[in-house]
């Protein structure tokens, strides 16, 4: 079980993180670039000290600020996969994996046997004797994933693992890992920015912004019930912050909309871009939600138009190329957007 | 697909540049005695300047590593206040005057001098006119080199492999020996040579604080100082022959260079 | 743009090596004169009387060992007077036909034992220099100062290894004074040119050496009359007396 309760100031950037993992698991840590996902592996690994705070993984003390304990790297039983992989550029495939089991005092042959036998494992066992430079971004990955599972540790931490590579390895080495990763038994951290990733390969979300944890759940909890914009624009929905009064919200910005769900106190409305209907002249008839407003983008993504409504009420609206010619949209056009209160998610903040 | 020609100025002025450096030699292989030259550079004391010569660069390298390599890494890794005014203090040897730095290391280690004055009274230890004081003067040169570029080649490699190293499980001193030292081997090799080459050519420091004794102090470039004075084909002889040797370590290093960049 | 680069470039090594135009303006005369390192305080004093007398002159003294010197002359460098400290290195300026008349000796001179203020170490002849542990430094045996040495040394049937040959024996001079050597053969005149900074001892007559200071024009002098007039000021009866000052005997 790791349990991590930490501050720590780098630069700029103050994060505050608290976070659980349970053996088995595997967790991704999602969020927008510079929001401290990768300072807060490297604190786990020891690299950057902790301000306050406690890292525990089972029995073992990683940091504990109270008592003055910081566990240097080398003493922690971790395997770290770095975004660029780091691998030893003097070294072949083979004792690069070695490196660390020689470290930790195996014998030159064990280590050997015992580096190639998890080359064979992951499936690049004939790159064994070729130096880091000569590797495809696939085999290097996997070398350095073998490099970090040869020494048994019992947290697996992997910062960015498919960014390194181009977009068209990038799905096969993601099935490749989901599978290596799954045959091991410890608790894995995978950080990465690409929502994508983390949906495929981890189990739990944990959303971290700007140093903070804003949300964490499984990732159809997340999706669904989008807590912050970035999870919000990542699904694709749009996302409203506001007070509700049995389905009546005040949002956030003046506007209000009529909810079927019946919330109260301080929420969250997702609206599908979808749901939105986009009109000419104030529509008339069942929807609760009409709002004016200029049209500021235009999206169009094959068979469909993302069109940013700006005014009283921001939102996206998604249709069609046929609606947008016989609506003569255009930029800056005038537009009423319509949304029924039953298209209307709220959940509590 | 034609080759543009540079512009004549700068061919002209690289022409005179490479006459500037190539005539000198000339002139001294024009001089050399070549009937007589194999005898004259195996007489004892050519021979003796000649051993003195290595023993003394070799061991000045030496040295510089063992000193110098401690000193780049705190240079590269460790900022404390007043680094930089620390640093222009090491690397000053290098542009300082040899005989500046002679008499430097004359008023300091010399038998009155700041510290030699307690070495002599306490220990008995004599530094000046010694093969050890012609060691001293120079590594004194020649240590800065290597500092340099040790500190130029830790700076370079990313020192994310050595954090990779550590979260494999590696020590400190075990991420060094494997890890460090590896990847900046080119850049020490290159300090190494150019530390040595500077050793070997000393002359102004060594004169002043180590004097001039045959077998004792007298390397190469002294020697051949002497010999001018009186049999001045040897000097040419000599001063080839440390020309020779100049020649091959900077060919050996023209890769290393290359590669290191 | 480049081309006033070279042009400037160019003008300025011209420059550098041209020769000040004799006819342009009231000319201050320089004369190059080489001479042993012994005669360092000496003729510094004797130029200064010199031009005295005759105005607009400038000397340029290059002081070293008389065979470094030598070396220099018959190298083409630009002397128009020098002064040995031995013939031996004289002669290599005849051999060379570089001496504009015949060289003349102007001066002698004799060793003395240089040591520490008040003679710590309690030297009181040569054969003492052979005592173990007694830091000796002596001029090396191709300069003149250490060849006389090592001449005295034979006569008085020692043995002395050195603790370091220095290139001349004003840095013989230096090493005694300055405390890094204990004892070592310079002449009588360094020793009374370096005052309160040393004390001597004598040596005995019949282990002395006497040098013999020869002086010649060098031929190419940019100044002949003015080299001549120089060397006859100091054969004359005032030079001899300036020269006598500083501890330097008769020809």
């Amino acid at each position: 079980m790791l349990q991590v309760d930490v501050a720590l100031r780098l630069g700029s950037l103050e994060l505050e993180v608290q976070l659980e993992a349970s053996p088995g698991e595997i967790v991704a840590v999602l969020g927008p670039n510079a929001a401290g996902k990768t300072t807060l592996l490297r604190a786990l690994a020891g690299l950057v000290p902790i301000s306050q705070g406690k890292v525990m993984l089972d029995d073992v003390v990683f940091d504990d600020m109270t008592r003055g304990i910081h566990l240097p790297p080398e003493r922690r039983p971790i395997g770290v996969v770095f975004q660029d992989y780091l691998l030893f550029p003097h070294l072949t495939a083979l004792e690069n994996v070695a490196f660390g089991l020689r470290a930790r005092g195996m014998s030159a042959g064990d280590a050997r046997t015992r580096a190639a036998s998890w080359l064979e494992r992951l499936g690049v066992g004939d790159c064994a004797e070729a130096r880091p430079r000569a590797l495809s971004g696939g085999q290097a990955q996997r070398v350095a994933l073998a490099r970090a599972l040869a020494i048994d540790p019992r947290l697996l931490l992997l910062d960015e693992p498919l960014a390194a590579l181009d977009a068209s390895a990038r799905s096969e080495v993601r099935r490749d890992l989901k599978r290596h990763l799954a045959s091991f038994a410890g608790i894995r951290i995978v950080i990465t920015h690409d929502p994508l990733e983390a949906i495929a390969l981890a189990d739990r979300l944990v959303i971290i912004e700007r140093g903070r944890v804003v949300q964490t759940g499984t990732a159809a909890d997340v999706t669904k019930r989008p807590r912050s914009r970035y999870v919000a624009d990542l699904v694709g929905v749009n996302l409203l912050r506001g007070v509700a009064t049995a389905g009546h919200v005040a949002l956030v910005g003046g506007a209000s909309l009529q909810s079927a769900d019946g919330a109260d106190g301080e929420v969250f409305a997702v609206i599908h871009p979808r749901a939105v209907a986009l009109h000419r002249a104030r529509p008339e008839g069942s929807p609760r939600n009409i709002w004016r407003g200029r049209a500021s983008t235009l999206d169009f993504q094959g068979d469909r138009v993302r069109v940013g409504v700006e005014g009283e009420m921001p939102i996206i609206a998604e249709v069609t190329p046929a609606a947008v010619r016989e609506l003569d949209l255009a930029e800056g056009s005038e537009v009423w957007a319509s949304v029924k209160a039953t298209e209307i998610t709220v959940y509590p903040a | 697909m034609t080759r543009e020609r540079p512009p004549l100025l700068v061919t002209g002025l690289a022409v005179i540049a490479v006459a500037f450096f190539v005539l000198p030699i000339a002139g001294l292989v024009y001089r050399a005695p070549w009937a007589t030259a194999l005898d004259e550079l195996t007489r004892p004391e050519a021979l003796t300047a000649l051993r003195l010569s290595l023993v003394v660069s070799l061991a000045a390298t030496g040295l510089s590593v063992l000193f110098g390599l401690p000193l780049a890494w705190i240079y590269a890794r460790v900022p404390f206040p007043g680094r930089d005014a620390v640093r222009a203090l090491t690397t000053l040897p290098m542009i300082l005057p040899p005989i500046v730095g002679g008499v430097a290391l004359l008023f300091a280690f010399g038998r009155t001098g700041l510290v030699g004055q307690f070495l002599d009274a306490g220990l008995g230890l004599r530094i000046a006119f010694t093969t050890a004081g012609a060691i001293l003067a120079a590594a004194f040169v020649a240590t800065p080199f290597l500092v340099l570029t040790g500190e130029a080649g830790l700076r370079s490699m990313a020192r994310r492999y050595e954090e990779a190293a550590r979260t494999l499980g590696a020590t400190r001193w075990h991420v060094f020996r494997r890890v460090t030292l590896p990847l900046i081997a080119p850049a020490l090799f290159a300090g190494a040579v150019l530390s040595w080459a500077r050793g070997l050519g000393e002359f102004g420091a060594t004169i002043t604080f180590a004097g001039n004794l045959p077998g004792t102090t007298q390397t190469l470039p002294l020697a051949v100082l002497i010999a001018l004075e009186t049999r001045p084909e040897v000097a040419v002889m000599l001063s080839l022959l440390l020309l020779a040797v100049s020649l091959v370590i900077l060919i050996a290093l023209r890769d290393r260079y290359l590669r290191f960049s | 743009m480049r081309a006033w680069l070279v042009i400037t470039t160019v003008a300025l090594l011209l420059g550098a090596c041209a020769e000040p135009n004799a006819t342009a303006t009231p000319q201050i005369k320089d004369i190059n004169v080489f001479a042993a390192a012994s005669l360092t305080d000496a003729f510094a004093q004797a130029g200064d009387e010199f031009a005295k007398t005759n105005t607009r002159v400038r000397f340029v003294f290059n002081f070293g060992s008389s065979s470094t010197l030598a070396t220099q002359i018959t190298n083409g460098a630009p002397a128009d007077v020098f002064a040995s400290a031995d013939e031996a290195n004289m002669q290599k300026i005849v051999e060379a036909k570089l001496n504009d008349g015949a060289p003349s000796l102007f001066a002698s001179n004799r060793l003395a034992i240089v040591v520490a203020p008040a003679n710590p170490k309690n030297v009181s002849s040569l054969a003492d220099l052979t005592r173990p542990g007694l830091v000796v430094v002596l001029a090396a045996p191709t300069v003149p100062a250490g060849k006389y040495a090592l001449d005295s040394l034979t006569k008085a049937g020692v043995k002395v290894t050195p603790a370091s040959q220095e290139l001349d024996v004003r840095s013989v001079l230096n090493k005694v004074a300055l405390g890094e050597a204990d004892a070592g053969i310079v002449y009588v005149t360094d020793v009374l040119s370096a005052g309160a900074r040393v004390s001597s001892v004598a040596v005995p007559e019949e282990q002395q050496v006497v040098a013999r200071y020869p002086i010649a024009v060098v031929a190419g002098a940019r100044s002949p009359e003015l080299a001549r007039a120089f060397v006859n000021y100091l054969v004359s009866v005032e030079g001899q007396r300036l020269l006598a000052g500083f501890g330097f005997s008769r020809p």
